[in-house]
């Protein structure tokens, strides 16, 4: 039996996404952002969190899917990868659950939209749910970014 | 006994004496007929073997004693430095701070200094490896005088003799230290270095190297020719912890001849003939004062030793990086409290305030300092490095350097010294031309390297210009095509300037003859990739025949500037106002667009005007809707350029912080600040509009 890990649920329209705990520092509501210019459409900006400046990016936008208006339930997640933190906007974050590794399936291609590359597999929750469980360090990768925005322009 | 307490003290204050050793030296070769600086370096030399005996380095101690023996024959007149003297001294030093070096690492600071030793011992005795100058020969054996017993020898007999003439006391001193004092040697030191600030030691006895590696009981004496009274020197002695005892006798001429006839029972005789003056500290009146001091005088002994007495403690950087970050907290908190302070508006809420405020200025400033060291720290050994280049490649330099007292980040200070170090070999090995060549240009034979620092906007520049060859770039092209760093269709289009900056590229150098100073290859790219990690830049200025200079452009890093808040529609900027000129405003009429760039007359100058709001986008906007503009008008260097805003906010101490790594740099934007209201705000950077 391969080892439980706790895992952040939160959700972008009607997928629901994993995070592991330990890469969550806090979630925040949302706060006032400073749009930072010239760069990316999907870095909203940057906030300031306790002291620290961080960059928040629109995971809806880096996932190509359209952004939508920031609602009550609209929740800021901030992760540390690599050293780099960052903030998630996402529709919202209300559930941690305890997963059995052995459940995480690897993806197939596709999954609502997301290219499997960013993904670490789909985990299958009871008989309804699916868990789309993000490849953190991919999704921040930069080099990923710049081809991205090649495509786009 | 535990050393390890006094380890890091003799280290530091090692390093100060070899430091000013090394400038004495410098010093001393610029005027080598100025004896005062001889009597300078004889004294750090002499201090540097009394730690260093007394810490049980004895092959340091060994070297400077033979040091010492060849600089006073100097500071006597009986040898006149020259070159070859020069070089072993240097060397000399150079194997002192090797071991130093080593103790530091935990060593201890054992080296072969026969050769040294050797050479040292054959300019003491008068032989001069190639017959070219004169060495006075040593009269009167003085440096050789110590190894003799009690009685004083002819030479000294006769200078007591003389200085009493003229009028000075002559005294003979016994002191006795007391039997449970730990560091006899430092003690018996302090008395010494006591007694030479108002006279001189003739003769000691055991002799003075003999006391300084506490070879002696328990007592010493000594001939000592001062103004002073016998009971006065007594008091002065007394007045060190840890001696017993001090008897002082005064000799006059009669006492004297006959010590002079009959030395070996002088002592005795000296003691019942003149008048004694005797007394032993009160060691039962308040012993606990005693011990108090004693521990004191302890403590305060191996410092006593350092030239300079400042008292200083080292602190981790880590430390002052934390101190720095809570500063920067309380800074934002500061400025938040100001703003409620005044939408509150009770009287004694804003007095605190303004108080706090007061405070946190004074402190900030402080903090800053803390971490502000002047470039000399790195520039300081320098001199000495180009002089020995200059030496072994045969060229005549002179290192011309200025703004020393430029203050910089501590963490850019520590990185910048290989760079500087690699830049002027460079200068020394490449730049500045043999004598025979510059004789052919017509140029001086001493080639000059001028060493700047400087402070412009919120950077410190350091350039090194000599007026040496200068840069061929046709050859530099030609080389970089061979090597394939450029094809030869890019080279035809590249200008000078440009095919200077060629030198930067990796695995470039020019060096025909690969030289043992410079020109193995790991060249500029090295220097220019580690000032672009120190946020830095470095620019090459050549002109073929006339020299060369690089320059080096630096960020003070300061964490806290001040800056001008501006306002963009509903976002706020931040400009550090280190680079801004003036503020104001123009009207419409007065912008003109040449070749379709806005220019504006400034001070009589046509000035670029760019907008801020188009070039960061700015949604809610627009200068050109309106008919007054405000402008902030920066400098970079020479150059000028108008900013339009729409509203200035005011000016405020801000906190840089860094926009994390996530994101790309962004052109115009160099970090982020926390503004009083919670949000951030962005710093802009002045420098990179300006081209």
């Amino acid at each position: 039996m391969a080892e439980d890990i706790k895992v952040i649920v939160f959700k972008l329209g009607s997928e629901e996404y994993g995070i592991e705990v330990e890469k969550v520092q806090t979630i925040e509501r949302m706060m006032p952002i400073t749009r930072v210019p010239k760069t990316y459409s999907f870095i909203k900006g940057v906030i300031n969190l306790r002291g620290v400046v961080i960059p928040v990016i629109d995971l809806r936008g880096r996932f190509g899917i359209e952004e939508g208006e920031h609602t009550d339930q609209t929740r800021v997640i901030i992760v540390s990868v690599n050293d780099m933190e960052v903030g998630f906007i996402v529709d919202s974050a209300n559930d941690v659950i305890d997963l059995n590794r052995d459940s995480i399936d690897t993806p197939p291609d596709v999954v609502g939209g997301i290219k499997a590359k960013y993904l670490d597999g789909v985990a299958k929750i009871g008989e309804e749910r699916l868990l789309i469980m993000l490849n953190l360090s991919e999704v921040l990768n930069k080099g990923e970014i710049v081809h991205l925005e090649s495509l786009e322009g | 006994m535990d050393m390890n307490q006094y380890l890091s003290m003799f280290i530091d204050e090692s390093n100060d004496h070899l430091q000013s050793l090394n400038e004495s030296m410098m010093g001393l070769e610029a005027n080598p007929d100025d004896l005062s600086i001889v009597q300078v370096i004889f004294r750090s030399a002499h201090t540097l073997k009394g730690m260093a005996a007394t810490m049980g380095f004895e092959d340091l101690a060994s070297l400077t004693h033979q040091m010492e023996n060849v600089l006073d024959l100097v500071r006597n007149n009986k040898l006149r430095m020259q070159d070859f003297i020069f070089d072993t001294l240097f060397k000399s030093i150079d194997a002192l701070e090797s071991m130093v070096e080593d103790i530091m690492g935990g060593g201890d600071g054992k080296a072969d200094v026969s050769a040294i030793v050797t050479s040292l011992q054959a300019i003491v005795r008068g032989e001069i490896p190639n017959a070219g100058g004169t060495v006075a020969e040593v009269s009167k054996p003085v440096a050789k005088a110590s190894d003799a017993p009690v009685f004083l020898d002819e030479f000294q007999f006769s200078v007591l003799e003389q200085s009493m003439q003229e009028g000075h006391n002559v005294i003979y001193v016994e002191v006795t230290i007391r039997k449970d004092c730990q560091l006899k040697a430092v003690r018996a030191y302090m008395v010494f270095d006591l007694l030479e600030r108002s006279g001189e030691v003739i003769k000691s006895f055991p002799s003075v190297q003999d006391i300084e590696q506490e070879k002696f009981d328990q007592s010493f004496s000594l001939y000592y020719i001062t103004q002073k009274g016998a009971s006065e020197i007594q008091a002065m002695i007394l007045n060190l912890s840890e001696i017993e005892k001090v008897t002082s006798v005064g000799l006059d001429q009669e006492s004297l001849r006959q010590l002079g006839q009959d030395s070996v029972a002088a002592t005795a005789e000296v003691l019942t003939t003149a008048p004694v003056i005797s007394s032993v500290s009160d060691s039962s009146a308040g012993s606990s004062n005693m011990s108090a001091a004693r521990e004191e005088g302890g403590k305060a002994a191996p410092a006593k030793t350092g030239g300079a007495p400042s008292r200083t403690i080292r602190v981790d950087i880590e430390r002052l990086d934390v101190l720095m970050n809570l500063f920067s907290e309380l800074l934002i908190d500061r400025v938040r409290l100001e703003q409620l302070a005044s939408e509150v508006q009770n009287g004694d809420l804003t007095e605190t305030v303004e108080h706090m405020s007061r405070v946190s200025g004074d402190l900030q400033n402080i903090v800053m300092k803390l971490r502000m060291v002047p470039v000399d720290t790195v520039f300081n050994r320098f001199p000495r490095m180009v002089r020995d280049l200059a030496k072994s490649l045969d060229k005549k330099i002179d290192l011309v350097v200025t703004g020393a007292e430029t203050e910089l980040d501590r963490t850019v200070i520590d990185e910048i010294g290989d760079p500087l170090v690699h830049l002027l070999r460079n200068a020394v090995d490449h730049g500045i031309e043999s004598v025979s060549d510059r004789i052919a240009a017509g140029k001086p034979e001493m080639g000059t390297i001028n060493l700047r620092a400087f402070h412009s906007g919120n950077h410190v520049f350091i350039e090194i210009e000599e007026d040496g060859a200068g840069i061929d770039s046709q050859k530099v092209l030609k080389s970089a095509v061979k090597k394939g760093v450029i094809t030869q269709e890019q080279a035809a289009t590249m200008n000078d300037e440009e095919a200077h900056q060629m030198l930067f590229a990796a695995g470039f150098s020019t060096a025909e003859v690969i030289s043992d100073v410079s020109g193995r290859g790991v060249g500029l790219d090295v220097v220019k990739s580690k000032i672009s990690s120190l946020g830095g830049n470095v620019t090459i200025y050549s002109t073929l025949g006339k020299g060369t200079n690089f320059s080096v452009q630096l960020p003070l890093t300061l964490s806290i500037i001040a800056a001008m808040l501006i306002r963009l529609g509903s976002e706020k900027y931040a400009i550090p106002l280190s680079s801004i000129v003036e503020t104001g405003i123009v009207k419409k009429a007065q912008i003109r667009t040449i070749h379709g760039n806005k220019m504006l007359e400034f001070r009589n100058k046509n000035i670029p005007l760019l907008s801020l709001s188009r070039i960061f986008s700015v949604p809610d906007y627009d200068e050109s809707d309106e008919e007054e503009t405000e402008i902030v008008v920066v400098r970079k260097g020479e150059r000028l350029v108008a900013m339009a805003v729409q509203d200035f906010i005011g000016q405020n101490e801000i906190v840089i912080k860094n926009l994390g790594k996530y994101l790309p740099d962004i052109q115009g934007i160099s970090g982020a600040t926390i503004l009083g209201d919670g949000q951030v705000a962005l710093i802009i950077d002045p420098n990179a509009f300006i081209k």
